[in-house]
């Protein structure tokens, strides 16, 4: 087990393997259509670049939602303007969210703690409401920035003929919708886990853990901190921008709602529901709160009838009335429950669980040598 | 005595540092010569922690300049006058607990390596050979190979702070300040703390010792220095001082030594 985790190539055939594989092994579940599959890919890599931030470093950021909203503005500005191919809409997204995630940085990282946790909050707030008001002109305010027919599409204009109704977002040739997608999403997952793979085996990874250690030590080290954890932050914006843009290359249309704090806390509450600080929890954390933002919010009364229909009438009228709260519109509060429950039993998110398994099952080897 | 080689390494001029209305440094004056092993001694409030607070940039004195290896020191950043070659072991170990023991020592090697800011995310740490042995050289040398996997935050006091001592002395620095190395230590740790500390100082670094066990005091240092009330009262080599009656009266007490 050590020594496969030690080969990196070894961990991303694997993880390649099971990412590719989804449409697969996630369709027994109900979760294999391709909507949800590129949602679990997008904020997959969302979490992957915040935990880079969080989890090295120990910065709590409640900002990043404002990264993932310029990253779409962004990608939706580039098919306006220049062509319909997402490649460039891509990389101008991951360029301007990490502009912008320089300047947020540099101020907020003035302070640490809990201070900075709200300096980011206040910073995407205020990028929310002046997506949503004052700069209406970029970004469409209320109704979202869309393609229009009338857009110029420079790039676009000087080799195709321009379509009939709204063009596609494509890849060269390739279209984006549906399951070409979901792939086109999971290769940026699979090249954004490998990078972070690297951060965290990196002597940069090892300094941002040893600024979360003890930040004061390392300035006595010699070590400027700041330059580091600014790094750290821009890195982070930039996955985040990345995310914004595929959401934008899967469906061209960018909101403000995106930058909203909730969204915001939605990143922070995947990352530690799955594990803050490891390779996967934050994977597994998007995976279980996409899954049961889309499968339980679809539940609705008529299909706990379904499920209870093997009860007695008193006894199923019961159950439908208890757990209807939880289901449909109310899965929040299973959600709220779910993380109580693990950030009670197990701080360390979904992955503390599975290394306790781990341990118990070693030490059950170890006697078992014993007993020799 | 005088394994020194008569070059100033770090002075200490006109020192003031108030706290309000405590002058804990009042015109402190302190020469430290290359190569000695320099130990400050003086009762509690003496000024021993301040000054070493400013030599390294965590406190800015109200007037004087501290001058170190000929460039003046004072204002600078703590990673700048770290990187010019000063480390400090600290009265209540600095470490970095949530790491290992070997990553705690492969850190200041990088540090003495790379520089104030290195930007290589991609590099594997294991293929940082050449780090991980200055690492391992120094953990043989303090006896702490053995535990090198383990968390730095699961040891005892004392090893913490022979963990402390090996992250200063992987950096390889003109200028080791040690505070209180041996307080809270049990009397085999302190003899074995003196044993390595006449170990290192066969490599010519430059030490400054705050100390109040006067047995490490006498069994290590070339020279000391007394302060009190935040100025140097007396100064010289330890025979010297043990025969000092204004340091008898103003610390040692007429019955100690």
């Amino acid at each position: 087990m050590k020594k496969f985790l030690s080969n990196q190539w070894l961990i991303m055939l694997v993880f390649s393997a099971v990412v590719l594989t989804m449409p697969i092994w996630l369709a027994p579940i109900g979760a294999g259509y391709p909507d949800l599959l590129q949602k679990f890919a997008i904020f997959g890599i969302l979490a992957i670049g915040y935990n880079i931030l969080f989890g090295l470093t120990g910065y709590l950021s409640f900002g990043h939602a404002a990264f993932l909203g310029v990253g779409s503005y962004a990608a939706v500005w580039s098919f306006k303007l220049l062509t319909m191919n997402v490649l460039p809409a891509i990389i101008f997204a991951m360029i301007i969210a990490g502009v912008f995630a320089a300047l947020i940085g540099f101020i907020s990282l003035r302070r640490s703690g809990i201070y900075f946790s709200i300096l980011t909050l206040a910073f995407a707030q205020m990028s929310y409401n002046l997506a949503y008001s004052v700069l209406t002109p970029i970004t469409n305010g209320e109704t979202g920035l869309q393609l229009e027919k009338a857009d110029p599409r420079i790039i676009d204009g000087m080799f195709f003929e321009p379509a009939q109704g709204l063009p596609l977002t494509n890849f060269f040739s390739l279209s984006l919708s549906g399951y070409e997608g979901f792939y086109f999403c999971a290769a940026f997952l699979i090249l954004g886990f490998f990078i972070s793979l690297r951060i965290f085996r990196s002597p940069f990874g090892l300094k941002l853990r040893a600024i979360k250690s003890n930040q004061t030590r390392m300035q006595y080290t010699g070590f400027s901190t700041k330059p580091y954890l600014l790094s750290a932050f821009i890195i982070s914006g930039m996955y985040a921008g990345l995310a914004g843009g595929l959401m934008s290359a899967t469906d061209p249309l960018a909101g403000a709602e995106r930058m909203q704090w909730t969204a915001s806390g939605e990143i922070v509450l995947m990352t530690i529901l799955g594990g803050v600080g490891t390779l996967i929890g934050p994977l597994l954390g998007v995976g279980i709160i996409k899954y049961f933002e889309n499968i339980f919010s679809a539940i609705n009364e008529s299909v706990l009838y379904q499920y209870s229909a093997f009860m007695p009438e008193g006894l199923q009228e019961v159950m439908v009335t208890i757990t209807k709260p939880f289901v449909g519109s109310g899965w929040h509060l299973t959600l709220g429950l779910m993380f109580m429950i693990v950030v009670i039993f197990l701080p360390g998110g979904v992955m503390e669980g599975f290394s306790r398994i781990a341990g118990l099952f070693s030490r059950k080897d170890k006697n078992a040598e014993g007993d020799h | 005595m005088g394994t020194g080689t008569g070059k100033t390494v770090l002075k200490v001029e006109k020192v003031v540092k108030k706290f309000g209305g405590l002058r804990a440094l009042d015109d402190l004056n302190l020469t430290i010569e290359e190569g000695t092993v320099h130990a400050i001694i003086g009762p509690n409030g003496a000024g021993k922690s301040t000054m070493l607070n400013v030599c390294i940039g965590q406190l800015t004195p109200d007037e004087g300049t501290v001058t170190f290896d000929g460039n003046i020191i004072t204002g600078k950043l703590p990673h700048e006058i770290n990187q010019a070659g000063v480390s400090r072991v600290f009265q209540t170990p600095a470490i970095f607990e949530d790491l290992s023991i070997l990553q705690n020592v492969m850190i200041p090697a990088i540090a003495h390596r790379d520089g104030h800011y290195k930007f290589n995310p991609l590099q594997m740490l294991s293929k940082q050979t050449d780090i991980e042995g200055r690492a391992m050289e120094i953990l043989e040398k303090l006896a702490l190979v053995d535990m090198k996997d383990k968390h730095a935050g699961s040891m005892s006091r004392g090893n913490k702070r022979r963990l402390e001592l090996a992250m200063c002395l992987v950096q390889e620095p003109k200028l080791l300040l040690l505070d209180e190395p041996t307080a809270g230590m049990a009397r085999h740790d302190t003899n074995r703390t003196i044993d390595i500390l006449k170990q290192i100082k066969e490599t010519g670094m430059t030490k400054v010792i705050i100390e109040h066990d006067m047995h490490v005091v006498f069994s290590v240092a070339d020279r000391i220095s007394v302060l009190a009330r935040g100025h140097i009262i007396a100064e010289g080599t330890p025979d010297e001082i043990k025969g000092n009656p204004v340091v008898q009266e103003a610390y040692l007490g007429s019955d100690a030594v």
